[in-house]
């Protein structure tokens, strides 16, 4: 026995050193290779999934990337990232580069270490291809169009420096996809390569006027990282003067004459304006606002859920067999699929239902249409499921009583049953709602900008995640901590009621 | 038909049985009610007292036989609630039941009224006159605003019979209506069943209290293994019983 105890203390630094050795591996590994990070979503041309063969990525950035990995004798592995989160992924050092089409500006170049540009982009106007009231961005403007674009990018800021409304996507395939379809947007300003492929061979979209304000894609790194930066600058710059990344852009038909400014084009060029700390007055308006749309989705879509939920019970419960099925068909479904899977089918997915179908009427929601529709739809399934638990608690003798006085099944309902279990649902109905309250979040998804989302963006401009984070959560709890307390407030008052 | 006016509430079952699963409940019970008439129902539990007197309100349905109650006729397997019958029945007979089952979301005047309000659809002033003449007559118009939970047990069920009486029916059945009380409370509860009898209300009562049965019944039917035993005057029954089951019953529930 002594000796097996000494022999587990020889071996356990061993056993240690293994197990260290299993966790930080994939760090190890990292060393030799570089990760470089983009979205791969709807990225065309950067970087997407190559139709013909979904396992692989395909794009000027991933022929750029292999050209890179060549020059600079290492391997590079794809991560795939959010492209609203790149910048978070290099202060966190997720990976060693993020390359999809960033753009050089301003306050990102004191923050993070770029590279030399390695292409030179423009902004190109899209709209409908019957669009006959504007031409160009100050037209939209005196003309009170709305202009879609995404969010972080240099395009969305050029439209607030112009002050023409604007509407916020996260994917660059969705506001086209709006523009067609006439919803929320009259055009679409995003950078020229991804009006080229997801505008131009669109029939029902045409460009509008010339493309205009030239920027910088560069490569980003983080600041701590200026020998692996340097090592790029060189790579690129070969690459520049070797013909091969000409040779790139003419397979993605992205040459243009532009690009013969690259070889003298510094990432100096982009001057700088100072951007200082956020007071909460500038920001707090904005807050405020999205709580309004996340009280207002909330509201509205429990309402929905609530009405829809009932009807859905009580067929669960009394319906004749086909119905009863239908109603356990609606809870299953609804209980069962992600609200988020909802929300992006509801809103992208429905309008190219009717068209395929060519059906009369058109399924096209609002984003805000969606958002009520989608919870609405989901929180029927849970609260039908609160109505069946509050109708089946209430005892068959109180059925019996009203029987023996003469009264009807649905008398009896109305009048006896549904009172007593409205009294036992409240409280678990008081609970789905700050639930809901809460999973409204996700909303932003389909362009529809509540309180969370706003925090992520002010953040993201102010680099104040902590401030704004405070004030957005001081926010949240503002609306549903009373909540809460009249949850069990009701809770405590309804249940002295019932105990008989 | 001239005998339906003399016959009224006459309440007849030829040969009823019914059963749950394999078990035999009601075993060709045959039995006639005279209007006015105070009808004991005793026996040990499970012998299918209850059972009898839900069957006879189309609360169960039943498998063979028949039960009359005035003109109407409950048809065996019928379904139970939806039957025309079952609710002109039910008209006829009020129902009190062990565990009163007020409901407790109403006061006690708006237990009384509801039924009046949306089955009789009487106006609310002269639902309320009758409700308030009622919880009067069961020594409760002082109780009238209180709801169920702030009643004692027996204010709760003496509030359930003039709930019952608000549909002004010919007969009450009673199904153990003093069992869940403390002594103290039966007589309350017993006091008023002995004033409606005084009042010609025709009552079937399944009761325990052989005292009582003793005191006010009219007849007495003993129940085991869903069948009549035995039936007579309560001396005969009580006193001098016949069979050795009931005897055996008897000595159990006197002690």
């Amino acid at each position: 026995m002594e000796e097996f105890w000494s022999r587990c203390r020889r071996l356990l630094p061993a056993a240690g050193a293994l197990f260290l050795l299993a966790v930080f591996q994939p760090l190890a590994h990292a060393a030799d290779s570089l990760v470089w990070a983009a979205d791969a979503e709807g990225g065309a041309p950067y970087i997407f999934k190559d139709p013909d063969n979904p396992q692989r990525d395909i794009g000027f950035e991933v022929d750029l990337a292999n050209a890179l990995a060549n020059q600079l004798g290492r391997t590079i592995e794809f991560k795939q990232y959010e492209y609203i989160s790149l910048f978070l992924g290099l202060d966190r050092g997720d990976f060693d580069f993020a390359m999809n089409g960033l753009e050089v500006t301003s306050d990102r170049k004191g923050r993070y270490r770029f590279s030399r540009p390695y292409y030179i982009y423009k902004q190109q106007l899209v709209v409908r291809a019957d669009e006959e009231r504007f031409k160009t961005l100050e037209e939209c403007k005196a003309a009170d169009c709305v202009i879609g674009t995404l969010e972080e990018t240099a395009a969305e800021r050029l439209l607030d420096r112009l002050g023409v409304r604007k509407h916020r996507y996260q994917g660059q395939v969705e506001p086209y996809r709006d523009l067609q379809l006439a919803r929320n947007v009259d055009g679409v300003l995003l950078d020229l390569p991804i009006a080229l492929y997801h505008a131009k061979p669109n029939p029902k979209l045409k460009f509008a006027g010339e493309p205009r304000a030239k920027g910088y894609y560069a490569i980003a790194f983080s600041k701590h990282n200026e020998s692996l930066a340097a090592e790029f600058d060189s790579a690129l710059d070969r690459l520049l003067k070797n013909g091969e990344l000409r040779r790139i852009y003419e397979k993605w038909q992205l040459w243009n004459d532009d690009q013969d400014e690259l070889l003298l084009a510094q990432i100096t060029d982009i001057t700088s304006e100072s951007s200082g700390p956020w007071p909460l007055a500038r920001y707090f308006p904005l807050l405020a606002e999205a709580a309004w749309v996340t009280v207002a989705v909330t509201v509205l879509s429990f309402a929905l859920a609530v009405v829809i939920a009932l009807p859905i019970a009580l067929s669960r419960m009394y319906g004749p067999a086909p119905l009863r099925w239908l109603a356990l068909g609606h809870v299953e479904f609804f209980r069962g699929i992600p609200v988020l899977l909802l929300l992006v089918f509801l809103y992208f997915g429905l309008p190219s239902v009717s068209e395929h179908y060519a059906l009369p009427l058109s399924l096209k929601l609002s984003a805000f249409q969606a958002a009520i529709l989608g919870f609405g739809l989901n929180y029927s399934a849970y609260e039908a499921e609160i109505y069946r638990a509050g109708i089946g608690s209430i005892p068959r003798g109180q059925w019996e009583a009203a029987a023996s006085l003469g009264m009807s099944s649905a008398l009896t309902f109305r009048r006896i049953i549904l009172p007593q279990a409205l009294r036992t649902v409240l409280p678990p109905m008081t609970n789905d709602f700050v639930a809901l309250f809460k999973d409204t979040s996700v909303v932003s998804v389909i362009a529809v900008v509540e309180l969370t989302k706003e925090y992520s963006i002010l953040a993201k401009n102010s680099g104040d995640y902590l401030g704004i984070g405070l004030a957005t959560a001081a926010l949240y709890l503002i609306m549903s901590v009373p909540l809460g307390y009249l949850s069990r407030y009701l809770e405590r008052r309804w249940s002295k009621a019932i105990a008989a | 038909m001239s005998d339906q006016t003399t016959d009224g509430t006459r309440i007849e079952l030829s040969n009823v049985s019914k059963r749950f699963g394999d078990r035999q409940v009601l075993d060709g019970v045959s039995l006639s009610v005279s209007p006015g008439e105070t009808l004991a129902l005793v026996g040990p539990s499970g012998g299918g007292k209850s059972t009898l007197l839900r069957c006879l309100n189309g609360l169960h349905e039943f498998d063979d036989g028949e039960i009359r109650v005035g003109r109407h006729v409950l048809q065996p397997r019928t379904k139970e609630a939806n039957g025309a019958a079952a609710r002109q029945v039910r008209r006829l007979l009020g129902m009190i039941f062990q565990d009163f089952q007020l409901f407790p979301h109403l006061t006690a005047l708006q237990n009384v009224i509801e039924a009046p309000l949306h089955v009789l659809k009487l106006g609310r002033a002269v639902a309320v006159d009758r409700g308030r003449r009622l919880l009067r007559s069961v020594g409760l118009s002082d109780r009238a605003d209180a709801y169920p939970r702030q009643l004692s047990g027996g204010q709760k069920q003496r509030v359930a019979i003039a709930r019952a009486l608000a549909m002004e029916p010919m007969g009450l059945l009673c199904d153990e209506i003093t069992s869940s009380l403390d002594p103290e409370l039966k007589n309350e509860v017993l006091g008023v069943l002995e004033k409606l009898k005084r009042e010609g209300m025709t009552l079937l009562i399944v009761t325990h209290e052989i005292g009582f049965a003793r005191r006010a019944a009219d007849r007495v039917v003993v129940l085991a293994d869903g069948k009549i035993i035995e039936e007579g005057p309560p001396q005969q029954v009580i006193d001098d019983p016949q069979t050795e089951r009931t005897r055996l019953f008897l000595s159990r529930v006197l002690g």
